[in-house]
């Protein structure tokens, strides 16, 4: 058996020159709570060069240590040279506990680094605690479509990896000035074989990531045709919200297969969540049931939607949602003509 | 691939097929799994793949992503020694179906020693003699161009290609072609090694996922003034505060 006298929660701080991804400071929430739980301590891997500054950030984020490897090799994001580091970093200073967002760059390096330093790895984790009388990390994520929670461990290897949904947790109110110590470590050699080269980055697209809108407009098999997709989208452009939809409505052709909702799709956090024409199956409950706020607009009085909704109309969304549109258009204006403060309609910036 | 095929699988099974038809080379399919995992491996076969290779073993229950790569490698490794020749690319599904962890292609990438293309989205340019593959992939918001040396791994996303279908009599020949199947003995792996007692995470704990109930508040009348009702609500709307400009987005 190997010895586990690992100790320290890390997050690797995911970022793009200064643009930090938000589940990176969520994790620095996590992290510290854990440490505390634990008598331990949260650090913060920071990868990249000339990303000094975000140790501050990290430092005012809860962490109390930041490794900063800074070294052009790591410049722009490669999953291999990214992964060859932070293996090197984890086993040499031995963390108990490594996690990152379970976003597209959390999860190829997870997967990476964990089978390269022989542990074990959650995948899209939801929940996290610790054991504390076996130090153990206890990682809870949705299985079998949403309809179940499994809590999973990782007894007798380590660190106990972990990717996690952005948005889950809240980010930590920062604390300026806190202070924290840089550890500053060598990249060392990368092996260029196991590193895909970047020719080219595409630029974004524009479009608002809907795990970080603040207002959602979903639409379900009850829109009925593609036509009334320009229903939401007005919806969506008076309230600064995105489109989204449920399976269905993906499959018939109406919302994009990234727009989707819900255990195969996205988990959205909004502060508004409007839900038109939707059952509220469980499959989509699991994307959306953490929304501020839920409204459902639906025909259908019994539908289950209404049982997680704060607010809901029974009818016909042909006939509610442009009314509603309407309305909401109005009110926003005529408050924004009174110069109210905050009484602009909701930016969709990231949060 | 699991039993029902997984749908990323088929896509990247479609990729492997078009390239192989292009460039020549050979096509294996492989899948870690119970006896009738063999259905979907037939199913690979019918569409075109020359070789099927079933991973099945009772041991291999339960296993995670560490021990699902473990055998997954194993595999290749023999393969490679079978034919006398090292495969260039290994495809995945960018997430299965039923475990939907996205950690098999990553995982099995770092045991291969090779590149990792991950969530590719188009495959620009493949040069076997150049021993080059180009790729555009999606990752998050954006997209990368990215270049890597063969052998690498790609991990596909749906909307690389359309899938073909394999006609009658394709589907008829599958079923007499041989599978090849092996278990832990034959990749050397011993029983600790593989399945549940090989992994490193163990599920101590599983219960349905409580749903969060909200206090509802229906606004009545839609049918019949469905104006009145939207009114209402986009009133309780501003009163709840959720159209405030102002502060912080959940989370
Ligand atoms: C493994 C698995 C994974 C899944 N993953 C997902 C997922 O990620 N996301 C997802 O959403 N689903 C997922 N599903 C599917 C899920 O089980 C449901 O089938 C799906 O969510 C139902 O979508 P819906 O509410 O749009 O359609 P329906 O259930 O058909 O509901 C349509 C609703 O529209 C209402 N309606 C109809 N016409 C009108 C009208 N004119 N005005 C107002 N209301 C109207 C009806 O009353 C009804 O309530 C998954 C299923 C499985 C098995
Ligand atoms: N048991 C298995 N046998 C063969 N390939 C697998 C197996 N499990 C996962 N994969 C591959 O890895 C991809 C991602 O699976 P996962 O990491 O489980 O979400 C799948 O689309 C498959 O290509």
């Amino acid at each position: 058996m190997p010895e586990l006298d690992h100790r320290d929660v890390w997050v690797y701080v995911e970022h793009r020159g200064d643009e930090v991804h938000p589940v990176s400071w969520e994790l620095l929430g996590v992290a510290r709570r854990l440490a505390d739980e634990l008598g331990e301590e949260a650090a913060a891997v920071v990868l990249g060069h000339g990303a000094r500054h975000l140790a501050e950030r990290a430092f005012a984020c809860g962490a109390d240590r930041a490794y900063l490897v800074d070294d052009p090799v790591l410049e722009p994001y490669r999953a291999g040279a990214h992964a060859q580091v932070l293996a090197r970093l984890v086993e040499r200073h031995r963390p108990g506990i490594v996690l990152l967002g379970a976003t597209g760059v959390g999860r190829e390096l997870a997967g990476l680094v964990a089978t390269a330093v022989g542990t074990g790895l959650t995948a899209d984790v939801t929940e996290l605690a610790v054991d504390r009388g076996r130090r153990l990390l206890e990682a809870t994520r949705p299985t079998f479509g949403g309809k179940q929670l499994a809590t999973i461990v990782c007894e007798r290897h380590r660190p106990q990896m972990a990717t996690v949904r952005p948005g889950v947790f809240p980010a930590p109110e920062p604390e300026p000035g806190r202070q924290g110590t840089v550890i500053p470590a060598e990249a060392g050699v990368v092996d260029p074989d196991l590193v895909a080269e970047v020719l080219e980055v595409l630029p974004a697209d524009g479009r608002v990531d809907l795990e970080r809108a603040r207002v959602v407009v979903a639409g379900g098999r009850g829109l009925g045709e593609a036509g009334n997709v320009a229903l939401l989208r007005e919806l969506a452009e008076v309230l600064g919200g995105v489109v989204a939809g449920s399976r269905p409505a993906v499959e018939a052709g109406w919302i994009p297969r990234e727009a989707q909702v819900g255990q195969t799709g996205k988990v959205v956090r909004p502060r508004l969540y409007v839900a038109v024409g939707i059952s509220g199956a469980v499959q989509h409950l699991v994307g959306m049931q953490d929304a501020e706020v839920v409204v459902a607009i639906n025909r259908d009085p019994d539908a289950p939607i209404f049982q997680v909704a704060d607010y809901g109309i029974v009818g016909d969304l042909r006939q509610v949602v442009p009314a509603l549109t309407e309305e909401l258009r109005l009110r926003l204006r005529s408050l924004a003509s009174r110069g109210a403060t905050g009484g602009e309609p909701v930016r969709t910036g990231s949060r | 691939m699991p039993a029902i095929v997984n749908p990323d699988d088929l896509h990247a099974l479609e990729e492997a097929l078009r390239w192989r038809e292009r460039l020549g080379g050979r096509v294996t399919v492989l899948t870690m799994g119970p006896p009738q995992a063999e259905a979907a491996l037939r199913r690979a076969l019918s569409l075109g793949a020359d070789r099927a290779v079933l991973l099945t073993d009772r041991a291999f229950a339960g296993a995670d992503t560490y021990a699902t790569t473990l055998v997954l490698a194993r595999a290749l490794r023999r393969l490679e020694r079978e034919q006398g020749a090292p495969f260039d690319l290994v495809w995945c599904g960018r997430q299965a179906l039923d475990g939907d962890t996205g950690q098999v292609g990553p995982g099995l990438a770092a045991r291969l020693g090779v590149p990792l293309l991950a969530y590719v989205a188009r495959v620009r340019r493949l040069d076997p003699a150049a021993r080059r593959i180009e790729v555009e992939r999606v990752l998050d918001r954006r997209r990368e161009v990215l270049r890597a040396r063969l052998p690498a791994l790609v991990t596909v996303e749906r909307t690389l290609n359309a899938v073909r279908y394999a006609a009658l009599p394709d589907l008829l020949a599958a079923l007499e072609q041989p599978i090849v199947a092996w278990g832990a003995a034959e990749l050397g792996l011993a029983p600790d090694e593989v399945g549940l007692r090989g992994s490193p995470t163990r599920v101590v704990r599983s219960g349905a996922a409580p749903l969060r109930r909200r206090q509802t508040r229906l606004i009545p009348g839609a049918a019949a003034d469905p104006r009145q009702a939207a009114a209402q609500l986009a009133d309780l709307l501003l009163a709840a505060g959720v159209l405030d400009g102002g502060g912080e987005g959940g989370g």
